[in-house]
C-alpha cells in the first residue's frame, strides 16, 4: 500500500471542473476525476461525448480549434497546466495517438525522430537510438528496419499507426494517450499494439479512449463512462463491468443496450 | 395484357433535336477560341521570319530602330522582372502564410482579403501613376529599373498570394496537427513540413506571374522604361528599354522601320511569355505524378 | 530525461522564431498597406487639382477634355467616361456569349481529352500581353475591318471591343467553369432522372444554381475591360468623340473614341510636373481605381457565395 504522503500518492493526472463549449455548444460538463501514476485508464462512451475532447484539453490542443472555450483545471504531478511556461514542452510530455493513421510525408527514420529534432536534438547517434528503441516499443521495427528511408505515407495503414505510435514516444512522454486507436487498423495490428501497452505500462501513464466496451475491459485498471458530455462513473474495471456499477446508464452501455 | 412499350412523343424528339444543336454550337464557339488563336500566331511568325536572324537577338537597336536588334530590351526586360520577383515573390509568400496558416477568422483577416482582391483588380495605369507618385518621386529613386520594378512588384503580389494560398491549402490539415502534437511550433510545423510540401505549387504561381511581369507595358511606362536606349543597359538606377515598350512604339510612332521588325519583336515577346507559361505548365503535370502523399 | 534538457530550443532559436512569425504578419497586412497606399499617393499627386481647376458640373458632364489650351482648360470627362462604357459594353456583347458558352461546354459536354486541350488553350490565351494584343489589333483586325466596312483606319470602338472580348474571355470561362462546377451533381442526376437532356439541365437547373459565380465571371471580364489599358490605347484610335449620341444609329462603333485608361497613357508624357493637366490624369485615376473597386468588390461578394458551398 503506499503512504499517502509520498509523490507517488498524487495522481499524475487530475481534472477538476472542466468544462468546454465549441461556438457556444457545450461538450463537455464539469467532468472532474484523476488518472493514477502508473495505471491504464479506459474511457468508454457513445459518440458525441466528449471523449476525444477531454483528450486534447490536457495537451491544450484544444486551443488550435477556433471557437473553443475551456473552463476548470487540469494539473499535471500538480501542476496546472494552463500556467506552464511553454506548451510545446508540456505537449512533449504527452504523447497522443488519433483514430486515423498519420504519417508525415517524411521517410519513416525522419517520422520518428521529427519531435526529438524540433525539441533542439541534433546528435546523430541519440537520434538513431531514438528512432530504433520506438519503433521497437511500437512493435514496427522489425518490419521497417531495412528500409528506414522510404516514405511513411506509403505504409500501410496498420503500419502507419504503428508509425504514429512509435512518434508519439518518440519524444519520451510520461503520459500516452490513445484515442480509438484500433478504428482504421486490422485486428492482427490491434493485437500487437495492444500486448505493446500493457509493457508500456510500466514506464507510462496511459490513457486510452475506446469505442470498444471490450477492450477497455482487456486493457484497463480502471474506466470512466463518459455520456452526453459528462462523467458518469469512473471506477476500477471490477466495479465498471460487474453487474452493480454506480449507475444504471453504465451497466447498460456497457451491456450494448444502448449506445 | 398489351406491352407497354416506349413511345417518343414529339416533346422528346424536340428536346433531342435542342440537345443536339447544343452541343453543336457550343462546340462551335469553342473551336471559335482555338482556330483564330493558331491563325494569328502562323500570321505573325509569317510575317516575322525575315527579321529573324542571329543580329537580332544580339544587337542593340541602331538608328532609331530602324537598324539593329533588341539585345538591349531584352536585357531590360530581364532586368526588371527578376528584380520584381525578387520583392513580390518574398512578401507574397509570407503574406499568405499568414493567411492559411495564422489568420483567425475575424474582422482583421476580413480586411486584409478586400484587400488583396482589390489590389488584383487594380488598372495597370494606375499601378503606373503609384509607382510615379511613390517610387519615382517620393522614394527618389527616379526613373529607373528600380522604381519600375517596384511598380511591377505591387502588380504581382495579390496573385501570387492568391496562388500561395491554393498551394498551401492541398497540404492535409492532418499533418500540421500530427506535429503540434507531438509539441512542434507553428513555424516549426510550416517551416518542416508545409513549405517544402507546397513549394512546387507556389513555384507555379510565380513563374506564371513572371510571364505576365515580362509583357507589362503600362506600369513601366512612366516609371523608367524609355523607347531608345543602349547605354548604360546594365544600370539598375537608370532607364531602361524593355520588349513590350520596345513593340509598343516601333509598331505606331517610328517611320522607315523594315516591316518584318515589329512582327519579329511581337513574335520574340509572345514566345518568352508562352514558353514560360508552358514551362509552368507542364511542371504542375509533372508535380502531380510525384505527390508524396 | 530531465525536463530541463527537454525545453531543448535554446532562447536565440526562440528569439528567431518570434522575428520571423512578425515578419509573417507583417506581410499578411501588407496588402492593405499598399491599397491604401496607391490611393494616398494617387490622392497627393493630384489634390492639386480639386483646389484650382475642380468645376463639378463640367469635371462630370463636360464632353471637352482640352487640357493644355492655355487659360481655357476644359477637364470634361464625360466623353472619356462614355468611350470607357461603350468599348466595355460592346467588348463584353461579344466576350459573355462566347465566354459562357465555351464555360458551358468545357462543364458539360467535352470529353475530359478536349477539356484538357481546351483549359491549356484558354490559359495561353489569357497569357498574352496586351500589348502582343494591341499589335494584333492594329495589323490583323485593322486590316480586316477596312476590308470589311471600308472605314479608314481601322483603330476605333470595333477594332479595341474585338481585341478586349478576346482578352476578357479566358477569365469568364475559367470563373464561369468553377461556379459551374461547384454546382452539386445531385441536381444534374436529380434532373436526368426526371429525363432532361443535358442541355435542358444546362439552362434551367444550372444557370439558375450557378448565377452568383456567372454574374462575377461576367463582372471580373467587366473590370478587365473598364481596367485595360495598352490595347486599347493602341486599337481605339485618339480622338475624344462621344460614341453615343442623337445621330442615328446613336451608337457608332467605328468611330474612334478615348477611354479613361488610354487618356492617362496618352498624356501622362507630355504633362509637366504639377501642371493641372498633370494634376488631372491623376484624378482621373482615383476615378478609375474608385469605378473598379466598386466592380471588384461586387465580383467578390457574388464568388464568396459560390465557394461557402
Amino acid at each position: 500500500m503506499v503512504n499517502a504522503d509520498s509523490p507517488l500518492a498524487t495522481p499524475k493526472v487530475e481534472v477538476r471542473g472542466l468544462e468546454v463549449s465549441y461556438r457556444g455548444v457545450p461538450v463537455l460538463r464539469d467532468v472532474s476525476l484523476d488518472v493514477h501514476r502508473g495505471e491504464i485508464l479506459g474511457i468508454i462512451g457513445p459518440a458525441k461525448s466528449g471523449k476525444s475532447t477531454f483528450l486534447k484539453c490536457i495537451n491544450r490542443t484544444i486551443e488550435l480549434i477556433p471557437g473553443a472555450r475551456v473552463r476548470g483545471r487540469i494539473s499535471i504531478d500538480g501542476e496546472n497546466v494552463a500556467r506552464m511556461r511553454s506548451v510545446h514542452t508540456l505537449r512533449r510530455r504527452i504523447g497522443m495517438v488519433f483514430p486515423l493513421p498519420v504519417g508525415l510525408p517524411l521517410s519513416i527514420y525522419d517520422n520518428v525522430a521529427y519531435a526529438p529534432r524540433m525539441a533542439g536534438i541534433r546528435s546523430k547517434a541519440e537520434l538513431n537510438e531514438t528512432v530504433e528503441r520506438c519503433l521497437d516499443q511500437a512493435a514496427l521495427w522489425d518490419e521497417v528496419k531495412d528500409r528506414l528511408h522510404h516514405l511513411g505515407t506509403k505504409l500501410s495503414g496498420g503500419q502507419q499507426q504503428r508509425l504514429t505510435i512509435a512518434r508519439a514516444l518518440s519524444h519520451k512522454p510520461e503520459i500516452l494517450c490513445l484515442d480509438e486507436f484500433s478504428i482504421a487498423v486490422d485486428p492482427v495490428t490491434t493485437m500487437k499494439i495492444e500486448d505493446q501497452l500493457l509493457v508500456l505500462k510500466d514506464r507510462l501513464t496511459i490513457i486510452l479512449v475506446t469505442n470498444l466496451v471490450q477492450q477497455a475491459r482487456r486493457l484497463a485498471d480502471r474506466t470512466a463512462f463518459f455520456n452526453a458530455g459528462e462523467l458518469v462513473e469512473v471506477d476500477s474495471n471490477d466495479v465498471i463491468f460487474s453487474e452493480r456499477p454506480a449507475r444504471q446508464e453504465t451497466y447498460d452501455y456497457v451491456h450494448g443496450i444502448f449506445g | 395484357m398489351e406491352e407497354m412499350g416506349f413511345r417518343e412523343t414529339s416533346v422528346g424528339r424536340n428536346s433531342r433535336l435542342a440537345e443536339t444543336l447544343a452541343q453543336g454550337a457550343l462546340f462551335v464557339i469553342s473551336l471559335c477560341l482555338i482556330v483564330p488563336l493558331a491563325f494569328v500566331l502562323l500570321y505573325l511568325i509569317h510575317k516575322a521570319l525575315p527579321a529573324l536572324g542571329w543580329e537580332f537577338f544580339t544587337e542593340n537597336p541602331r538608328d532609331g530602330m530602324r537598324a539593329g536588334g533588341i539585345w538591349a530590351p531584352m536585357i531590360g526586360t530581364l532586368f526588371v522582372v527578376g528584380i520584381s520577383l525578387l520583392v513580390s515573390a518574398p512578401i507574397g509568400v509570407l503574406a499568405a502564410v499568414y493567411l492559411n496558416e495564422y489568420a483567425r477568422d475575424n474582422w482583421l483577416t476580413r480586411i486584409i482579403n478586400l484587400a488583396v482582391v482589390n489590389l488584383a483588380g487594380v488598372p495597370s495605369i494606375v499601378h503606373a501613376l503609384f509607382g510615379v507618385g511613390a517610387f519615382v518621386y517620393a522614394a527618389r529613386m527616379g526613373r529607373s529599373v528600380l522604381a519600375a520594378s517596384c511598380t511591377l512588384a505591387i502588380m504581382t503580389l495579390p496573385v501570387i498570394i492568391a496562388s500561395t494560398r491554393e498551394a498551401l491549402r492541398a497540404v492535409p490539415m492532418a499533418f500540421r496537427e500530427a506535429c503540434w502534437n507531438v509539441g512542434a511550433s507553428r513555424w516549426q510545423t510550416i517551416r518542416t513540413i508545409v513549405l517544402p510540401n507546397s513549394i512546387s505549387g507556389i513555384l507555379t504561381g510565380v513563374i506564371l506571374q513572371v510571364s505576365r511581369a515580362a509583357g507589362e507595358t503600362a506600369p513601366i511606362m512612366f516609371t523608367g522604361v524609355v523607347f531608345f536606349t543602349s547605354v548604360n543597359i546594365y544600370r539598375l538606377d537608370r532607364q531602361f528599354s524593355a520588349l513590350s515598350m520596345h513593340l509598343f512604339q516601333i509598331s505606331q510612332n517610328v517611320p522607315g522601320v523594315p516591316e518584318a521588325v515589329p512582327y519579329a519583336t511581337a513574335v520574340v515577346l509572345l514566345s518568352l511569355v508562352l514558353a514560360v507559361n508552358a514551362l509552368s505548365i507542364a511542371f504542375r503535370v509533372y508535380l502531380r505524378s510525384r505527390k508524396r502523399w | 530525461m530531465s525536463r530541463a534538457s527537454r525545453e531543448g530550443r535554446t532562447d536565440w532559436r526562440l528569439l528567431l522564431e518570434k522575428a520571423i512569425e512578425g515578419l509573417i504578419f507583417v506581410s499578411g497586412i501588407s496588402a492593405i498597406l499598399f491599397v491604401f497606399s496607391i490611393f494616398l499617393f494617387i490622392l497627393l499627386e493630384g489634390r492639386g487639382f480639386f483646389l484650382t481647376e475642380f468645376r463639378f458640373g463640367e469635371f462630370f458632364f463636360s464632353t471637352e477634355w482640352v487640357p493644355e489650351a492655355a487659360g481655357k482648360n476644359r477637364f470634361g470627362t464625360l466623353a472619356l467616361v462614355a468611350g470607357s462604357a461603350a468599348v466595355a459594353l460592346l467588348s463584353m456583347s461579344i466576350a459573355v456569349p462566347f465566354g459562357l458558352g465555351a464555360a458551358v461546354f468545357l462543364s458539360e459536354f467535352c470529353t475530359p481529352r478536349i477539356k484538357e486541350t481546351l483549359k491549356i488553350v484558354i490559359e495561353l490565351l489569357a497569357a498574352i500581353p496586351s500589348v502582343v494584343w494591341g499589335f494584333i489589333g492594329i495589323t490583323l483586325i485593322n486590316d480586316s475591318i477596312q476590308r470589311a466596312t471600308g472605314v479608314s483606319p481601322g483603330t476605333n470602338i470595333l477594332n479595341g471591343s474585338i481585341v478586349l472580348a478576346l482578352m476578357a474571355v479566358p477569365i469568364i470561362v475559367s470563373i464561369g467553369e468553377d461556379a459551374l462546377r461547384a454546382v452539386p451533381d445531385s441536381f444534374r442526376e436529380a434532373a436526368l432522372a426526371l429525363g432532361a437532356t443535358r442541355w435542358q439541365i444546362t439552362y434551367r437547373v444550372l444557370f439558375p444554381a450557378a448565377k452568383n459565380g456567372l454574374l462575377a465571371a461576367v463582372l471580373l471580364g467587366v473590370g478587365r475591360a473598364i481596367g485595360e489599358t495598352i490595347a486599347v490605347l493602341m486599337c481605339t484610335g485618339h480622338a475624344v468623340i462621344m460614341p453615343f449620341d442623337g445621330k442615328f444609329p446613336y451608337f457608332h462603333p467605328l468611330e474612334s473614341a478615348r477611354t479613361l485608361t488610354a487618356t492617362i497613357a496618352a498624356e501622362m508624357g507630355e504633362a509637366a510636373r504639377d501642371s493641372s493637366h498633370y494634376q488631372a490624369l491623376f484624378v482621373l485615376g482615383l476615378m478609375l481605381f474608385g469605378i473598379t473597386f466598386v466592380i471588384n468588390l461586387t465580383a467578390d461578394l457574388a464568388v464568396r457565395g459560390i465557394r461557402k458551398r
